[in-house]
């Protein structure tokens, strides 16, 4: 059955959207889409790397999201730009640094449009094994900070005051979203990773009364974009992740109307 | 700079506090911001059974001490102790719940503690907002909010409960229920109570210590101290003091960049502690500001024995 690569790429994003759902709430709960988006980007200079060092690519683009995280972390405290232009240089020089190390490697022909925007129907089985096992260990340790991570967002100095330790649970968290992205980079690419992470979570908002079940929800949208994302894309050949992502949209475009009955966007 | 407190004794005769080890002692901290003191030279204990008002003019320093006496900040210089497995229930100025985070009142009374459904009952019930219980927390008014955060800080029965303004946004007559509250809580939960109040007009109830902050400590003392001076006697009268008490203070000194003070007078010392709050400091006065803050106040049933200024 995993011989099939349809199969594959079924199993490999479903698994992928599991994970994105819970962490993407955060994301969206803590306003860090933009976070977000700036280690995904510097994961494009983790696959130069390692192609230029062969090591496996999932371990260097968590090494380079890890690293450009801390650099964040450390930058945020001293009081030089704005957390935003902060972010947008981090963001856009780690991708351009990326594409500039891939050019000056001649010895090797990467498939940047596969890099940028995911190659999900060309997963091995390795890839779908590294998905599962990063995945399993993601939901754990996110299952294991949860109480603190939540009080934490809801309000940081409240968390520190009652021993919730917010800055370690904060770090928790940057290496958890360095994890996703290093193991979602094959389906959906370095700029539609955030996608995945905040339109499941943002469409089960309306749907959610409980920041539990917003996250279970969002896994569960997110495993309905997936499956759309890739059928369609069989059916009308189009590219897969961007489809993916196209799928998640038109649910949350779903969520935000005003159904009878519902209490509307403010509700 | 003049600001005026008001003073009001509570009903029952202050307790004697029992000497017991602080649950929480600054000594001589400071929080320091890109070269500039923020607050310096904080001293602070809050004892079990304790209830200890910050008070002060804007950029008092009355957060950043409060931060620093909950460990959320790290001062600078001196030290913060905290007595070991204190457990804080902390209610902070202000909170905003994103539109993006589904929050019932219900969960938001076990954001870091896992209080019991009896102790989440009783706290919304005290706290009058047990009818809000299945609501969200973004749709609450600010003083539902305040009384929300004050049920959570309750629930978790702590050792130490820390206030920031715990009655911003809160209806007149909830704002006399919320004090009374605050005095039955320290006496029903036996903790300390570390309280901050911005709105010196505000009536403060049962408190045992005030701390005067004006980027240091100007001054504390029991609120009781201050009214049976002498300085107070003679101008009230005896009949006045043990009642609502009128404390005004003014802050005669400005702090130059380098630390030094500058006092009213032109001189220039190292520091501001050494000034007497002589009577003319202490003149008590009819305020027209506090006035109207009161003049609506003698229907609910603490009836303040107050000077001629409340019959109105």
């Amino acid at each position: 059955m995993l011989d099939d690569f349809f199969v594959r790429a079924v199993l490999a994003g479903v698994g992928v959207a599991i994970v994105a759902g819970p962490l993407g709430c955060f994301i969206v709960w803590r306003r860090m889409a933009y976070f977000g988006d700036t280690l995904a980007h510097a994961a494009l200079l983790g696959v130069a790397l390692s192609l230029l060092i062969e090591v496996n690519t999932t371990v260097a683009v968590f090494a380079v999201s890890v690293a450009v995280a801390m650099a964040m972390l450390a930058l945020r405290r001293t009081d030089t730009l704005s957390t935003d232009a902060l972010l947008g240089l981090l963001s856009h020089s780690a991708l351009a640094l990326g594409l500039v190390c891939l050019a000056f490697m001649t010895w090797v022909r990467v498939d940047l449009t596969g890099l940028l925007f995911g190659d999900i129907l060309a997963v091995s089985k390795f890839d779908v094994l590294t998905i599962y096992a990063g995945g399993a260990l993601v939901i754990g340790v996110l299952c294991l900070v949860w109480k603190r991570l939540f009080a934490a967002t809801v309000n940081p100095d409240l968390a520190a005051a009652e021993g919730m330790d917010p800055d370690k649970v904060n770090i928790i968290f940057m290496l958890l979203m360095a994890a996703v992205i290093s193991i979602a980079i094959k389906v959906v690419g370095v700029l539609l990773i955030t996608a995945l992470l905040i339109i499941p979570a943002a469409a089960a908002r309306r749907l959610s009364a409980s920041p539990e079940q917003m996250a279970f929800f969002a896994a569960g949208l997110g495993i309905v974009s997936v499956l759309a994302g890739l059928f369609s894309s069989l059916n009308f050949d189009t590219p897969a992740g961007p489809s993916i992502v196209v799928a998640g949209t038109a649910i949350f475009i779903l969520s935000i109307l005003p159904w009878p009955g519902s209490k509307g966007i403010s509700g | 700079m003049r600001d005026v407190l008001w003073f009001r004794q509570s009903r029952k005769p202050l307790e004697m506090v029992v000497s017991q080890s602080p649950l929480v002692e600054l000594k001589g901290a400071g929080i320091q911001r890109s070269g500039a003191w923020l607050v310096r030279g904080v001293d602070l204990t809050v004892s079990p059974k304790e209830i200890v008002t910050l008070i002060g003019p804007n950029g008092s320093g009355k957060s950043t001490s409060a931060k620093m006496a909950l460990g959320i900040l790290k001062p600078s210089e001196g030290t913060a102790a905290r007595r070991s497995g204190l457990k804080i229930g902390y209610v902070p100025q202000k909170l905003m719940i994103d539109w993006t985070l589904p929050l019932s009142v219900e969960r938001f009374m076990r954001l870091t503690a896992k209080p019991g459904q009896r102790q989440v009952d009783e706290a919304l019930d005290c706290t009058g907002v047990a009818h809000l219980r299945a609501s969200e927390v973004r749709h609450l008014s600010g003083g539902q909010m305040q009384r929300v955060m004050l049920a959570r800080a309750i629930a978790m029965q702590p050792d130490l409960l820390v206030l920031d303004e715990p009655v911003q946004g809160v209806d007149y007559s909830g704002e006399i229920a919320i004090y009374d509250l605050i005095a039955r809580i320290r006496s029903d939960l036996g903790c300390g109570i570390l309280m901050i109040s911005h709105d010196l007009h505000v009536v403060m109830a049962a408190t045992d210590r005030v701390v005067c902050l004006n980027g240091h400590v100007c001054c504390q003392g029991t609120p009781r101290d201050v009214s049976e001076s002498e300085a107070f006697k003679t101008l009230f009268g005896a009949r006045a003091s043990g009642a609502l008490a009128v404390y005004e203070h003014h802050h005669d000194h400005v702090h130059l960049p380098d630390g030094r003070v500058q006092h009213s007078d032109g001189s220039i010392h190292q520091n501001c502690c050494d000034h007497v709050h002589g009577p003319q400091d202490h003149a008590h006065e009819h305020h027209g500001k506090g006035h109207e803050a009161h003049d609506h106040s003698h229907d609910h049933s603490h009836s303040h024995v107050a000077g001629d200024h409340h019959a109105r």
